[in-house]
């Protein structure tokens, strides 16, 4: 979208301009300081050892012959933990299931005690001097299993063995959402129904920094501190300390460094931190553990891993009239932090897409498996919806022999209908669906597609194009609802505004930085907002000892809650300011105007700048008496509402019939996310996701075999997108801005992911003569599909 | 990384000398598969006996019908020796296919051939250009060089000093990458020699092998139609989560028809 | 063991055992973190660093091999003053996220503008087969090394 202005030509550092990150320098210098490029003198090394079998007994473990290794100092197994009356790892969302029952989560201890439940699950703890002391040691950690049977096949896992004494057909919960009859009578008087099964296949996020935190512990005060990768370190403090139980929260102190990514993956409380942190207390050490590759492939939260059966029901004119979806949904061997949330209020809530289906019924088994823990991962739930309300749209069109734009464009929610409030729960503030069909149709040139086919023929390529309208909702709110609904959390976040004696401004936010530019944002967000200089605003984040609570960053929430929270904190520090600078210029409260930074005096050339008023502030010589000194505000901001970014997805491909190779040749997205702060930050955000999503449409799945082992576990067989699988992105936007939030912003962070699987698979089957196939779409696949297998 | 104990001989006989008084010695070349292997405890060789200091190895000569390769030789350097890209390209081609370009800065064409990896793509040229492999005993025909998966014709302790590749009148590489490991599904190379066509299938079976079928077909009728009538049955074919044997048996026709339109300048 | 070695134009002589990645030296012996560790499969690239001049994975050369090399890392080629110009192109074009990949990525970058003149963006796409990203979607990064490679973007299919 942003033609790039190169930053000398952008004077503005305000709201909406182009403006370089500022986290970058120390990024490309080398300088970055991520947890592993942390250490504290006397620091041991961790390593775990880790369940090889998908579902065991443990019935032994013989410690002696690593304990005689030079260099080894201890070995904990879990049942220690347990012993030591460490809490079970929560689930921060309770569920129930259609008949008011509530979920049943599978024991979660911090390490696995008694029994294991997934390849990879760590069961005992190994601290040496050295890494390849302890990753020897834990060789030699000598464990006697009983092996049990697994649950592997998601698909059949009800009718399986429970792995779970009093959880049946392993289900953790059957939920519901919608009305089921009157959408049964929607089908029941239905002209057309078209019915796809659909499966979303497991991803595994690979944020390229491994998982890594160093544990530490003072003797003197009792205080622990956990340097770790996380997105969310307030919430980290909260688990650790309410369930596990590690310590109160005034005696832990998690600081998320500079992060590497998280997608969703480092949102969640795992074995390895806290058994890490307890650990450090036991021995009164530092103690450091970075995930190798591998460990994060086995034991990263996984994500998507759903099987579903989707009908939609039409009149004579494609108009639709009820959706009905049954979806099975992989939780994985345990609830991971929010992994029952996901596929239930993340994701039926979205089955309304952008369209008027007036009837909407949808059931979610939440499904236990020998597999890893299955979670948040990039979209969390929307990509799911959004795959399943656009792939069915389209194949509807071609059943129905019309134009999957027209159809998509005859159904859509148009923008008088705002407020619009749909059958499953939410109500979308605003939009303007088909300005961004429209755009994004004229972008890929939809008219010129026949000839671009044609050429493509000619080269012996089957080309196809493929649309998604997708909608999703970000900044999970209001906390009432939220907490009603089951969330263990409230949904707000922090923000604080330190104004300092001399003018320069601190700002502290509880949302988390790991790629997002939050730095370089909020900072112009609070410039804009001040009228300060963008130089001398500092953004601090990730750090528990340094702002007073968080909930981090998932969700595309960072700018709409936290950036909210921040704008209203400015709005108290200058309203504060405002008496000051009344105080100053001897006149009343209300006869003072703020504007660009300068508080003026009504109908006069008097005024004086929030920076002297700083100074006033900070040295109170001549000063309001009713007044505190010092220009410091702090706000939670609650919001009312989801916000509803919204768009449109346009992919061509070409397949290689001969061996059945797809490739990604173009890509639209237009993108309705309301204002934007850095159109160069959202264009990123949109091409991350935007290859995140043709990864889950084009190669990655992560494959459990018969056996529970996972197959794909490392980055020689779980295909990553790489830079010459991907064409260049175009992407642009359309603007209603957000009704109910002071930055009118929605977020953008997720959106790419969320639209993107379905356009490709459009296009994929438009490409095979409306042939499905499941993702991703790999080569043999598609060369089977081509053979009519 | 398990503990061992590291070597630097300055001559093969050195080299061979050191591995014939260690307990479970390795040649450490490029160490572009072993250094992996080792790192992940899959390897544990007590001593490593780095071949890099030894000069009898290394560089390249190109002559009118020959190009002999050092098996030092890294593969960068065979993409960009403008005497092998003059004279055999195919080779440089090949080799600017091997992994990323920080892999073809470090790994070698002696350790590519001797680990005899089925989905390596060194070994396509040495069996299809019908390569000879001289060690410092003796030579051995490329065509009887690779026995099995990770298996060749060498002895314990012997040392690949170069490889000697005949020149073709033309020839062509195609490669099916994986599309996570970017190593060779299936690759093809087919050369021409005097009116000779031979064929080199890497990645398919447990290590490369010619094509004899298609050669067959293609010494009577040098055509890409001709390749249609060739059956490549997937018996023994390798098997995994990227390609079945019958796929794979699939792409070795259609790398090889590929190949055939390259070489044939179509 | 010994080895003498040197590190952006310093020379090092250090003592570690044979079993020591290039990587660990430079990270934990020398101290210069800006290097990374993000694959144990020579696969994610985020570790790549000259040595003598080219491009390579620090992950997977041992400490011995180093002997009488010259080895640069990303703190040796520009710093905060005074960027390289791939280090100014990538954050020019917004060539990074999380950053956990940049310098491997922008030590690739360099070796890739620097043996391959007229660099398009398709070849610059495949000359980054070696290392991964999962922020970016590679788009700004290409464009930013085409940038310094002043080879037009290729134009949209």
């Amino acid at each position: 979208m942003s033609e790039v202005v190169s930053q000398a030509e952008s004077e503005n550092q305000g709201i909406g301009a182009p403006v370089r990150r500022r986290e970058d320098l120390r990024f490309i210098t080398g300088d970055g300081r991520y947890t592993d490029d942390i250490n504290q003198p006397g620091q041991l090394y961790a390593a775990f050892c880790r369940s090889p079998y998908p579902r065991v007994r443990i019935d032994n473990i013989d410690a002696s012959e690593a304990l005689a290794l030079p260099g080894v100092v201890a070995v904990y197994t879990g049942q220690q933990l347990v012993d030591d009356g460490l809490g079970d790892l929560p689930c921060g969302w309770m569920v129930k299931s259609k008949d008011g029952t509530e979920m049943i989560s599978a024991p979660h201890p911090p390490m696995a005690a008694t029994v294991a439940n997934y390849v990879g699950e760590p069961y005992a703890l190994v601290l040496a001097e050295t890494l390849q002391i302890a990753k020897q040691a834990a060789e030699l950690v000598d464990t006697d299993f009983t092996e049990l049977n697994a649950v592997v096949d998601l698909a059949h896992a009800s009718g399986s063995e429970n792995i779970y004494e009093g959880i049946e057909n392993n289900l953790a919960y059957e939920w519901a959402l919608g009305d089921e009859d009157a959408t049964k009578m929607a089908f029941a008087r239905a002209a057309h129904v078209t019915t796809l099964d659909l499966t979303n296949n497991r991803l595994i996020p690979n944020a390229l920094e491994p998982r890594a935190c160093l544990g530490m512990y003072e003797r003197g005060t009792g205080d622990y501190t956990l340097y770790t990768t996380s997105q969310n370190p307030h919430l980290e403090r909260l688990v650790l300390s309410a369930f596990v139980q590690i310590a109160p929260e005034h005696k832990l102190r998690i600081i998320a460094p500079d992060v590497g990514g998280g997608f969703g993956s480092k949102i969640f409380i795992y074995s390895e931190e806290t058994s890490v942190i307890w650990a450090a207390g036991k021995i009164k050490r530092p103690i450091k553990w970075v995930a190798d590759r591998s460990e994060s492939f086995l034991a990263d939260a996984h994500g998507r891993d759903h099987i579903t059966r989707a009908e939609l029901a039409m009149d004579e004119m494609g108009r639709f009239t009820g959706l009905r979806v049954k979806t099975t949904a992989n939780l994985g061997a345990y609830l991971s932090t929010f992994g029952s949330s996901v596929p239930t209020y993340l994701y039926g809530t979205l089955l309304a897409g952008q369209y008027k289906t007036p009837n909407i019924y949808v059931e979610v088994q939440g499904t236990y498996t020998n597999t890893a823990p299955v979670d948040a991962y990039r979209g969390a739930g929307r990509p799911e919806a959004t795959y399943v309300v656009e792939r069915i749209v389209d194949q509807a069109a071609r059943e129905l022999g019309k134009d999957p734009a027209d159809l998509r464009r005859m159904n859509m929610i148009q923008p008088e209908d705002f407020p619009y409030e749909t059958p499953v729960a939410l109500t979308y503030d605003t939009g303007n669906y088909e300005a961004s069909l429209d755009k994004a149709l004229e972008m890929i040139d939809y008219a010129g597609f026949e000839a671009r086919q044609a050429e493509a023929a000619e080269r012996g390529k089957r080309r196809g194009i493929g649309l998604a309208c997708y909608i999703e909702a970000c900044g999970l709110a209001p906390s009432k609802l939220a907490i009603q609904l089951g969330a263990g959390v409230g949904l707000y976040e922090s923000g604080e505004i330190r104004m300092n004696p001399t003018g320069s401004v601190s700002v502290f936010t509880g949302s988390h930085s790991h790629g997002q530019g939050h730095e370089t944002t909020f900072a112009q967000v609070v410039s804009d907002k001040l009228g300060v200089s963008y130089d001398d605003v500092e953004v601090i984040h990730g750090d528990t000892g340094r702002m007073e609570f968080g909930l981090g960053t998932y969700g595309s929430r960072s700018l709409a809650v936290g950036g909210s929270a921040l704008m209203v904190a400015a709005e108290k520090v200058i309203e504060k300011g405002r008496k000051i600078a009344a105080h100053m210029m001897q006149a009343q409260v209300d006869q003072v105007d703020f504007e660009n930074g300068q508080f003026t005096l009504q109908d006069s050339n008097q005024s004086v700048s929030i920076q002297e008023v700083a100074f006033a502030a900070y040295v109170p010589a001549d000063y309001p008496e009713d007044l505190e000194p010092g220009l410091t505000e702090k706000a939670f901001y609650d919001p009312n509402n989801f916000t509803y970014p919204a768009g449109t997805h346009v992919a061509e491909v070409e397949v290689d019939l001969e061996t059945g190779v797809v490739q990604l040749v173009d890509f639209v997205a237009v993108d309705d996310f309301g204002h934007i702060i850095n159109p160069l930050i959202v264009d990123g955000q949109v091409h991350g996701g935007v290859a995140q999503g043709a990864g889950q449409a084009l190669m990655e799945h992560g494959i459990y075999d018969e056996y529970g082992q996972l197959q794909t576990g490392s980055f020689m067989d779980y295909t990553m997108p790489r830079a010459d699988d991907l064409p260049d992105f175009r992407v642009d936007t359309t603007v209603t801005p957000c009704t109910h939030n002071p930055l009118g912003v929605k977020g953008c962070g997720e959106a790419g992911a969320i639209g993107s699987p379905a356009a490709i698979m459009n296009a994929v089957t438009h490409a095979l003569g409306n042939k499905d196939i499941s993702m991703p779409a790999t080569p043999e696949k598609v060369w089977r599909a081509i053979r009519g297998e | 990384m398990y503990p061992f104990n590291y070597h630097k001989p300055a001559s093969v006989s050195e080299a061979v000398s050191l591995f014939r008084n260690a307990d479970d010695p390795m040649y450490l070349s490029g160490g572009m598969t072993l250094i992996p292997t080792m790192k992940q405890r899959l390897a544990a060789p007590t001593d490593l006996i780095d071949l890099s200091g030894i000069p009898e190895v290394s560089g390249i000569e190109v002559s009118a019908d020959r190009v002999r390769v050092g098996a030092f030789t890294r593969h960068n350097d065979v993409v960009r020796s403008p005497e092998i890209n003059k004279t055999l390209p195919v080779l440089s081609h090949l080799a600017g296919l091997i992994g990323d370009n920080q892999v073809r800065n470090r790994g070698t064409i002696g350790g590519s051939v001797a680990n005899s990896d089925p989905s390596a793509d060194y070994p396509a040229a040495v069996v299809g250009l019908g390569a000879t492999v001289y060690t410092q005993d003796r030579s051995i025909s490329g065509d009887e060089f690779f026995l099995n998966l990770f298996e060749t014709a060498l002895h314990p302790g012997e040392i690949i000093t170069h490889i000697d590749f005949p020149v073709p009148t033309r020839a062509a590489y195609q490669k099916f990458p994986n599309p996570a490991s970017r190593y060779a599904v299936v690759g093809v190379l087919i050369a021409e020699f005097a009116g000779t066509i031979r064929v080199g299938v890497t990645g398919a079976g447990p290590c490369a092998c010619r094509a004899s079928g298609m050669e067959e077909v293609l010494n009577q009728n040098l055509t890409v139609a001709a390749l249609d009538a060739v059956e490549v049955p997937d018996a023994g074919f390798n098997s995994d989560l990227h390609a079945s044997a019958e796929y794979r048996a699939h792409l070795v026709k259609v790398m090889a028809r590929r190949a055939l339109a390259d070489l044939l300048g179509q | 063991m010994k080895v003498s070695f040197k590190v952006n134009g310093q020379a090092h002589e250090i003592d570690v055992p044979p079993n020591t990645l290039l990587v660990e030296v430079l990270r934990e012996t020398l101290e210069l973190t800006g290097t990374h560790v993000g694959c144990d499969t020579s696969q994610c690239g985020a570790c790549t660093v000259h040595l003598d001049g080219r491009a390579v994975k620090s992950c997977t050369v041992l400490a011995p091999q180093l002997d009488g090399v010259e080895v640069t890392t990303i703190e040796g080629i520009g710093d905060s003053e005074n960027l390289h110009p791939m280090q100014a192109a990538f954050r020019e074009c917004h060539a990074l996220q999380c950053g956990f990949c940049t310098p491997g990525m922008i030590m690739q970058a360099i070796d890739l503008v620097e043996k391959n003149p007229g660099l398009d963006s398709q070849a610059i796409r495949e000359g980054l087969e070696g290392n991964i990203c999962r922020c970016t979607g590679y788009h700004n990064i290409v464009r930013a090394i085409a940038s310094v490679a002043d080879a037009k973007p290729a134009s949209v299919k």
